[in-house]
């Protein structure tokens, strides 16, 4: 799960690291209450989306009165915000963060991962802060630091220390970043993230360590120990479609294609996907109906799929195991017929009871084509919906 | 022979007692067709009792006492499921099953490394196999996890895939075709797991009646890389080769940042490539991996 830039740096807060004072706000008045209570004479106001590189699309603007305030939280509130991680349709901007200005004289970078190679924790620094860390470590990848954490040991402050000379922090300062990123470390492992970035980290004129910018990734598996964490949810930020399949526990995920498919289990979901683009097809969404899919569940996915227009046709893969294929076949029967289903519905079942889920579609009377394996039903989905063309 | 477990195998079931843990169990006994090999269920608050004639004990170290089991199989609900494995791995079992899918990364990191922690200090090496998996299974001998047992077939062949599905669609290829299967392993998709696939086909290099291998993996990580790499220097056998996830949109399953420490080798594209480059047969249509298989033999 994400959260905002302003949600992350309350959580930085509470785990007692150092940001620019500030607050969210959802409307321009409440830009302007919020930046008279900081006083000036210089504040930041920041869109809050989910996606990255938010200065360059004109999201982040300087402001040097509170006229100015006004001018850009009016400008920015509402609109269609295009970064390099949004994608060209963009996000609506709905929130804001206005700060205090900050005193930089040094962007650094830090962030910390699980790294499933070593399985440990690792903490990554660079003196290169301010800039896409993936253009760093493909530019200049001797500046990206590494500390590995075993979680049993804990973050050593040698490491921390050897990470912040490293980077080419001063002296004076070391201290202060040593203990940011011990803190950050303890905020990483206690709040089940599974991804911390701070970038920029700064140092101020002063010698004082900040968190610029802020952003958390959370392990979904573990948002049931975290109802804090959960509060911070924008559905807002999240695909419509995806949200409406995690209520009946079915994993979407939209692509550009125009055939709809629904498998269970994700390995075969995505080999599915794989040989409808090898018979020249292009799949329009990753669907894993997981393990005990009801005429309920396939009933959500069907309509799930189909309410993304460009879906031309649908193939259904399962490999019964657990899952009985009189099971889906019933499902797929009801589910065609609630939706009065108009395009062309290929269905490949495998497995325990598969020749009376073949029997079920059989007798439905609903002009199911059936294939026997994957590349037989990719094949004939990719020719039904040529055909309509 | 066969890898890990086979019909003289000794089960320790935890979580016995939960309605997904019954429901496999039974598949399970039918499997073992009267084979005794699940000699043990665990539950606290059950002990004493029964289930399907086997015997609740309120530990693992219990049940393993009473019944000389080496191996356990584990359906505790993920906010449990990581403790549950760490009691089995304290009891020195000599392979734990984790079939639970949904246990948070942080107490997978952390039992990984209390394991470590354990066999650095000359403990006793317990083997994981999963979380988040579908089992293992020899046939005609044992089946341990989820995977339905009817689709296999007695053979000279090894499977080993991260996905449970995958899985069974490469062995009914290859039943369909005649070749049997000596074991097909899941070792699970979360990030951090157990066995890896290198791990595996050490096992099956080892194992004079696996004739040869069909390797499955996935986008994400570098497990399947490091396996190819491995084999392209020691592996004495046949390996057909098959990712998942050409189509996939990247960004969705992978944070960036995760994409910099390891080393960019993670699209399935690029370890189609390497794995080509190592010796395997590849192909990128899932449904040709038997027949693949078959030609090589």
């Amino acid at each position: 799960m994400k959260i905002h830039e302003y949600q992350a740096k309350e959580v930085l807060r509470k785990f007692g690291i150092r940001t620019p004072k500030g607050g969210p706000a959802f409307s321009v008045e409440e830009a302007l209450e919020v930046a008279k209570s900081l006083g000036g004479p210089v504040w930041v106001v920041k869109a809050q989306i989910h996606a990255g590189g938010r200065g360059k699309g004109g999201g982040v603007k300087l402001a040097r009165s509170l006229d100015e305030v006004r001018q850009h939280a009016s400008a920015i509130l509402g609109m269609r915000l295009v970064t390099h991680q949004t994608g060209p349709e963009g996000q609506i901007v709905k929130r804001l963060l206005i700060e205090e200005g900050a005193d930089i004289k040094h962007e650094y970078y830090v962030s910390i991962l699980t790294d499933r190679a070593t399985q440990k924790v690792a903490v990554l620094a660079s003196s290169e802060g301010g800039m896409e860390i993936e253009e760093v470590a493909a530019k200049t990848p001797e500046k990206i630091l590494k500390a590995f954490i075993d979680p049993i040991v804990g973050f050593p402050d040698e490491e921390a220390e050897r990470l912040a000379r490293g980077i080419g922090i001063p002296d004076a300062s070391v201290p202060a970043a040593v203990d940011t990123l011990k803190k950050l470390y303890t905020c990483y492992m206690e709040t089940d993230a599974t991804l911390a970035e701070i970038n920029p980290l700064i140092l101020e004129g002063d010698g004082g360590i900040k968190a610029l910018d802020a952003k958390f990734n959370f392990d979904d598996n573990a948002l049931f120990r975290h109802p804090e964490i959960v509060a911070y949810r924008d559905l807002d930020e999240e695909d419509p479609d995806e949200v409406e399949a995690s209520k009946y526990g079915l994993s979407y995920i939209a692509l550009d294609g125009n055939i709809g498919c629904l498998v269970n289990g994700a390995g075969l979901a995505m080999a599915t996907m794989d040989t409808i683009k090898l018979f020249g097809g292009e799949p329009a969404n990753f669907l894993d109906v997981g393990g005990g899919a009801t005429t309920e569940k396939v009933t959500a996915a069907f309509k799930i799929m189909l309410r993304n227009p460009k879906v031309k046709g649908i193939l259904v893969n399962i490999f019964g195991g657990i899952m009985r294929c009189d099971t889906i076949a019933n499902g797929v029967v009801a589910a065609a017929r609630e939706v009065q289903l108009n395009v062309p519905l290929v269905v490949r079942m495998k497995g325990t009871n598969e020749d009376i889920g073949k029997k079920i579609l059989a007798e439905s009377g609903l002009p199911i084509i059936s294939a026997e394996t994957m590349a037989e039903a990719a094949q004939k989905i990719v020719a039904a919906v040529s055909a309509i063309h | 022979m066969s890898i890990l477990i086979n019909k003289d195998t000794k089960v320790i079931t935890q979580g016995i007692t939960g309605k997904t843990a019954q429901f496999h169990t039974e598949k399970c006994l039918e499997y073992a067709n009267g084979r005794n090999c699940f000699v043990a269920g665990v539950n606290p608050k059950k002990a004493g009792e029964k289930i399907f004639d086997i015997p609740i004990f309120a530990s693992v170290k219990e049940a393993k006492e009473a019944t000389g089991a080496t191996v356990s199989v584990i359906y505790v609900p993920p906010a449990g499921a990581a403790d549950a494995i760490w009691e089995a791995v304290e009891a020195d079992l000599d392979l734990v099953i984790c079939i639970t899918e949904g246990i948070p990364v942080r107490d997978m990191l952390i039992v990984r490394n209390k394991m470590k922690h354990k066999v650095a200090a000359g403990g006793k090496e317990t083997l994981l196999l999963g979380p988040n998996c579908p089992g293992i299974i020899t046939p005609d001998e044992l089946k341990i996890g989820i995977m339905p047992g009817h689709i296999h077939k007695k053979g000279r062949i090894g499977v080993v895939s991260r996905s449970g599905t995958l899985t069974y669609e490469a062995v009914a290829q290859l039943t369909e075709l005649g070749l049997g299967q000596s074991s097909a392993v899941g070792i699970g998709g979360d990030p951090i797991n157990g066995l890896k696939h290198l791990d595996v086909m050490k096992m099956f290099n080892d194992d004079p009646d696996t004739d040869a291998v069909i390797m499955i993996g996935e986008i994400g990580g570098t497990d399947e890389v490091d396996a190819a790499m491995w084999c392209k220097e020691h592996f004495k056998k046949p390996v057909v080769g098959f990712i998942a996830g050409v189509t996939a949109p990247p960004g969705k399953r992978m944070g960036h940042a995760g994409a910099i420490i390891s080393t960019g080798a993670e699209t399935a594209e690029a370890k189609l490539e390497i794995m080509e480059a190592c010796g395997f047969k590849v192909t990128r249509n899932p449904s040709e991996m038997g027949k693949l298989m078959k030609s090589l033999l």
